[in-house]
């Protein structure tokens, strides 16, 4: 890229050049939007049979993938976009208040020194591969955190989303939120962790100088300070939750109901899970009805992203 | 990339003079050149890498004993597509022929029956591994890829016990049996039986002390040939306690799916009291279920698959020539049989409008059925191996194959 | 002093500042109250860590098993079953490790021109545009996509152009590219935007095109920045499995061309390893045939695939640190 303006030596030449290099540039910015348009386009067109092909074919394809639970796309997909819903949201609370936690020690209790190692650690859980992170919530966690499921079921069972019996082995969505909300604290972390550092010196001194102590200050001028850094932090962490797919095929004993018991298993299964364990079986029908169904995933996640960044936006203006 | 953003603008300060600005552009003129010659390094070191990957095969097993056969060498790439159950068998089963041809390179794609016979059927594999034996509308569509208007058939290649394992504590382990018969085991994965201290279960297994603790089944949660014969042996034997309808999908919301045979063995081993289905090559350390048949409990083997099959009719109504298909009694009293079985077919061909593949479906059947085919599959897969009555028929429809 | 003059305010109320008094008790709670929260948000790290070392843990301590230099040399071709191969190995990952190589230099070689180059758009050329707002809201809005999104789009992309059933290791590397874009985009505009000013202007001021200026000076002074935002990309994508799976495919040989034929990956080969789970040996096999293999071979790949990520992550500091110490000067 660097290399290619060599030749251009006379003044006229440099004016080409000029000229070619910013149409490449403004070429490439289009082509961002064009990208995006395009995988939408390419999903709908492939998706198309679903909604405009022959219905009973459709109908036919739905029963056998869910063998007679869904007869339209709808009762297909609901479920399934409940289940990713619940799933995300459900790590996306664990993960939240540690994912604070963390920014704060980082920001305002470790030494410098500890700090900067912090932060590397935290960037180490965001550079493990989600496969990984599959194979060992698949076999390590699972058997492990059996007992801990158990006692919650057993006290707190009154919750309705605490509803036992705990299934055994705990191949549910309560455990699969505990592995995502793993996965995406680095993502939480990191932002707010950015954010906190931000908060003004002066602001902090004052609520010291007035004699609160240091939770105090933080209450008063750190996390207003941070507040809607940390509302789009979550959303982007949602957003990484809502697509992820390894760890939850990996440890998900599926299912397809509208059921929020955390520790059952076989009750719910997500939109990217799905398409990742029936796409190797699927006729070319049934492509269709999963890319279908990545749309919808497509569009959720674009909503949260997008949603996220206005707040990003607004705050920084 | 959020999270190195701080350092990025740590990478550059801000207030750079001018003057260094040029004497550094002078500099990256210099360093350029180093970069080229350092970027054609790794161009080369790639390049060497791409010589070394040639030599990453292992080669073919010789320690198969390779038969003497005097037919000619097959050569060429082909491939196929069908059950994942027969996948540990197919791997050995080409490893075996590939010591027998060695120029022929063929290639199995575990995708599942459904659509393996569907990429059959549009010509896309030289045959199909499927677990359930084709549809009418299928044999007709088969017109279509073979040549000279026949219609495609099967025969069975694989045969495999389905092993009924369960886990629990002191009582399970390797080649451990708990009694049960067709019904009781209808209840349980139906959810009535929900405690392995169940008087169905005690009366009939008196010489084991079982714990009261929860049953949780796991099943298939994927479509599976496993499944659909799991369940046709559950429907046939206990009718009354079974309400569903035989099809790959499990039907019930009973207990925690499970995708593959391996996630069920694995969901089975992670936690106590549980039991599932599985291909019985995979039972490993599991206990597993002798299964009452007359009035004797049959613990699985090979040898007990073989002897259902064989006391098993053939199904008549399977149309079409050259079709070889299993009607598997659940229901014989045969001594020594094991009812819960899976057969596995093979689908191709009588004629190929390609002549190099018909020669190689055609010998390609012949080695997996042959005698020494099988034995490879019954020692990598733990398959139960043709019985010879079957493969002569077998060898008859093999023989219908035109390689002219 | 009461008794003689009626001031206005004694009609005020009465304020007992002793109220506001700080208790000692209430500021041994405040004091409890700092410590507590101080305690949650250190444990709030224990927490995290947990996990970590577990995960490493358990993947290092299993995957040594495995990672030797036979397992590194051979592919899974003529593999049957827990047997060893003639060379005393049980089959390896060199094809999945030249598959991953081959995928992400395809998907680098797609994205980083076009990321750069956008950058380049949206720092240099945009003016606060309408349009550039836009790009830049989908940029981010796009580093948002499901990377199994992304592998639709590619097997959709190639469905349509190259025929149904198309599977590649280029596909791979286009469905790669789309999550690639938008960190590189992202990482290169930071960069691009701390380049000082005066180097533009100065450069303007010779008589210096804006092409030559942004070439010469503007990203040659950014550099280093932008490598080390191309090799974080990288170590972010090399893990994906989602996508590869129905774009690269899988197979157990070598397949060197990344524009025909199936391709394995690394995180591919770790999922379809823990698929397997075990193998079945003949009781003729003897005590050399391993059951247990394919999950060996499991935890053994996803050592390696964390080796190659940390090693990526730990060049992309050093550039970034190494060619900093320079430009501060």
């Amino acid at each position: 890229m660097s290399s290619a303006s060599n030749s251009a030596t006379t003044a006229a030449g440099g004016k080409t050049a000029d000229k070619v290099f910013k149409g490449v540039a403004y070429a490439c910015g289009i082509l961002i939007l064009v990208t995006l348009a395009a995988v939408a386009l390419f999903l709908l067109f492939r998706a198309w049979p679903l909604i405009g092909g022959d219905q009973a074919q459709n109908v036919a394809a739905i029963e056998s993938f869910t063998g007679n639970k869904a007869h339209n796309f709808w009762q297909f997909v609901g479920p399934l976009m409940f289940g990713t819903v619940l799933v995300a949201a459900s790590a996306l609370i664990v993960s939240f208040f540690i994912s604070v936690g963390i920014a704060l020690f980082i920001s305002h209790y470790a030494p410098k020194r500890l700090a900067t190692a912090l932060s590397y650690v935290i960037d180490l859980l965001a550079a493990i591969p989600s496969v990984i992170y599959g194979l060992w919530g698949g076999i390590v966690l699972v058997p492990a955190v059996y007992p801990f499921w158990n006692w919650v079921a057993t006290y707190f069972g009154w919750i309705p989303i605490f509803a036992g019996p705990a299934a055994n082995p705990p191949r549910t969505v309560a455990t699969v939120a505990l592995v995502l909300a793993v996965m995406i604290l680095p993502i939480i972390t990191s932002l707010s962790r950015d954010i906190f550092l931000q908060t003004p010196r002066l602001q902090e001194e004052a609520a010291l100088a007035l004699g609160a102590t240091r939770w105090e200050m933080i209450k008063l001028a750190v996390l207003p300070f941070g507040r809607s850094g940390m509302v789009s932090a979550s959303m982007l962490g949602l957003g990484r939750a809502l697509g992820e797919t390894m760890a939850v095929l990996m440890i998900l004993s599926p299912g397809l109901t509208y059921s929020a018991h955390l520790l059952q298993a076989s009750k719910n299964q997500t939109i990217a899970a799905n398409i990742a364990s029936q796409y190797p079986e699927a006729n070319a029908l049934g492509v269709s009805i999963l890319i279908g169904t990545g749309l919808v995933l497509f569009l959720i996640t674009f909503l949260v992203n997008f949603i996220a960044r206005k707040i990003v936006e607004k705050a920084s203006v | 990339m959020l999270m190195v953003r701080s350092e990025f603008q740590l990478l550059i300060a801000r207030n750079q003079a001018v003057t260094a600005a040029i004497i550094r552009y002078e500099g990256m003129r210099i360093m350029r050149k180093s970069m080229l010659v350092r970027s054609m390094a790794v161009v080369s070191g790639l390049a060497m890498m791409a010589a070394l990957a040639a030599c990453g095969d292992n080669n073919a097993s010789s320690d198969s004993t390779a038969s003497t056969d005097t037919t000619e060498k097959i050569s060429g790439e082909f491939s196929g597509a069908g059950a994942s159950s027969q996948k540990s068998a197919v791997e050995a089963w080409i490893a075996g022929y590939q010591g027998n041809n060695p120029d022929a390179k063929i290639s199995y794609n575990p995708s599942g029956s459904g659509a393996g016979v569907a990429s059959f059927l549009t010509g896309a594999v030289a045959w199909a591994g499927s677990d359930a034996s084709l549809s009418d509308d299928e044999v007709s569509q088969s017109k279509s890829v073979c040549a000279s208007d026949a219609t495609a058939f099967e025969v069975p290649v694989y045969i495999s016990p389905i092993a009924i394992v369960f886990n629990l504590d002191g009582i399970s382990g390797k080649d451990k049996h708990l009694n049960l018969d067709g019904e009781t085991i209808a209840k349980i994965f139906d959810g009535k039986i929900t405690k392995w201290n169940d008087d169905a279960i005690k009366s009939q297994n008196s010489d084991v002390d079982l714990p009261d603790t929860d049953i949780t089944v796991v099943h298939r949660s994927d479509k599976s040939g496993t499944t659909k014969n799991f369940l046709k042996y559950v429907k046939d034997v206990a009718a009354d306690a079974w309400s569903y309808d035989v099809g790959e999908n499990w039907p019930n919301e009973v207990g925690q799916g499970a995708s593959g045979t391996d996630g069920v063995i694995n969901t089975v081993s992670q936690a106590d009291g549980t039991i599932g289905y599985a291909d019985a090559s995979k039972a490993g350390d599991l206990g597993t279920i002798a299964v009452k048949v007359g009035e004797e409990y049959v613990p699985y083997s090979a040898e007990a698959a073989a002897k259902v099959v064989d006391a098993s009719p053939l199904d008549d109504t399977a149309t079409g020539d050259n079709r070889i298909v299993v009607k598997l009694d659940h229901n014989t009293t045969a001594s020594g049989a094991y009812p819960v079985v899976l057969v596995s077919y093979d689908v191709v061909c009588p004629a190929y409008k390609d002549a190099a593949t018909a020669k190689f479906v055609k010998s390609w059947l012949t080695y997996v059925t042959s005698e020494e085919g099988q034995q490879v599959a019954a020692d990598n897969a733990g398959s139960a191996p043709l019985s010879d009555t079957m493969r002569s028929k077998v060898n008859e429809s093999i023989a219908a194959i035109k390689t002219e | 002093m009461s008794t003689v003059e009626q001031s206005p305010m004694d009609k005020a109320p009465v304020i007992d500042f002793d109220k506001f008094k700080p208790s000692r008790s209430h500021t041994a709670a405040r004091k409890r109250k700092d410590f507590a929260m101080g305690l949650l948000i250190g444990l709030a790290f224990i927490v995290a860590l947990i996990p970590l070392i577990s995960l490493l843990w358990t993947t290092i301590s299993n995957g040594m098993k495995r990672l030797n230099l036979n397992f590194l040399s051979y592919n899974m071709s003529g593999v049957i079953g827990g047997k060893p191969t003639p060379s005393g190995g049980y089959g390896g990952i060199l094809h999945a490790i030249i598959g991953t190589l081959e995928i992400t230099l395809g998907a680098m070689v797609i994205s980083v021109p076009i990321g750069l180059m956008c950058a380049v758009y949206l720092v240099e050329y945009s003016n606060r545009s309408g349009l550039a707002k836009s790009v830049s809201l989908l940029v981010d809005v796009m580093s948002g996509i499901p990377s199994i999104v992304a592998g639709l789009f590619a097997f959709s992309m190639f469905t349509i152009i190259a025929g149904p059933g198309t599977i590649n290791g280029f596909e791979g590397s286009v469905a790669l590219s789309l999550l690639m874009i938008p960190t590189v985009v992202k990482s290169s505009e930071e960069m691009l935007k701390v380049v000082p000013n005066d180097l533009r202007e100065a450069s303007y001021a010779l008589g210096v095109t804006k092409q030559r200026t942004i070439t010469k000076i503007v990203l040659r002074t950014a550099l280093p920045g932008i490598v080390s935002g191309v090799i974080l990309a990288i170590a972010r994508v090399i893990g994906e499995t989602a996508p590869l799976l129905m774009t690269a495919g899988y197979i157990a040989t070598t397949n060197m061309n990344l524009f025909s034929g199936q391709m394995t990956t690394l995180p591919v080969y770790a999922y379809q390893q823990y698929s397997t789970l075990s193998v079945t040996c003949p009781a003729s096999a003897g005590p050399s045939c391993v059951t247990s293999i394919p999950m060996e071979r499991a935890w053994a790949a996803a050592l390696m695939l964390i080796l190659i990520v940390l090693l990526l992550n730990l060049i992309g500091r050093i550039v970034a640190k190494v060619f900093a110490v320079k430009t501060e000067r």
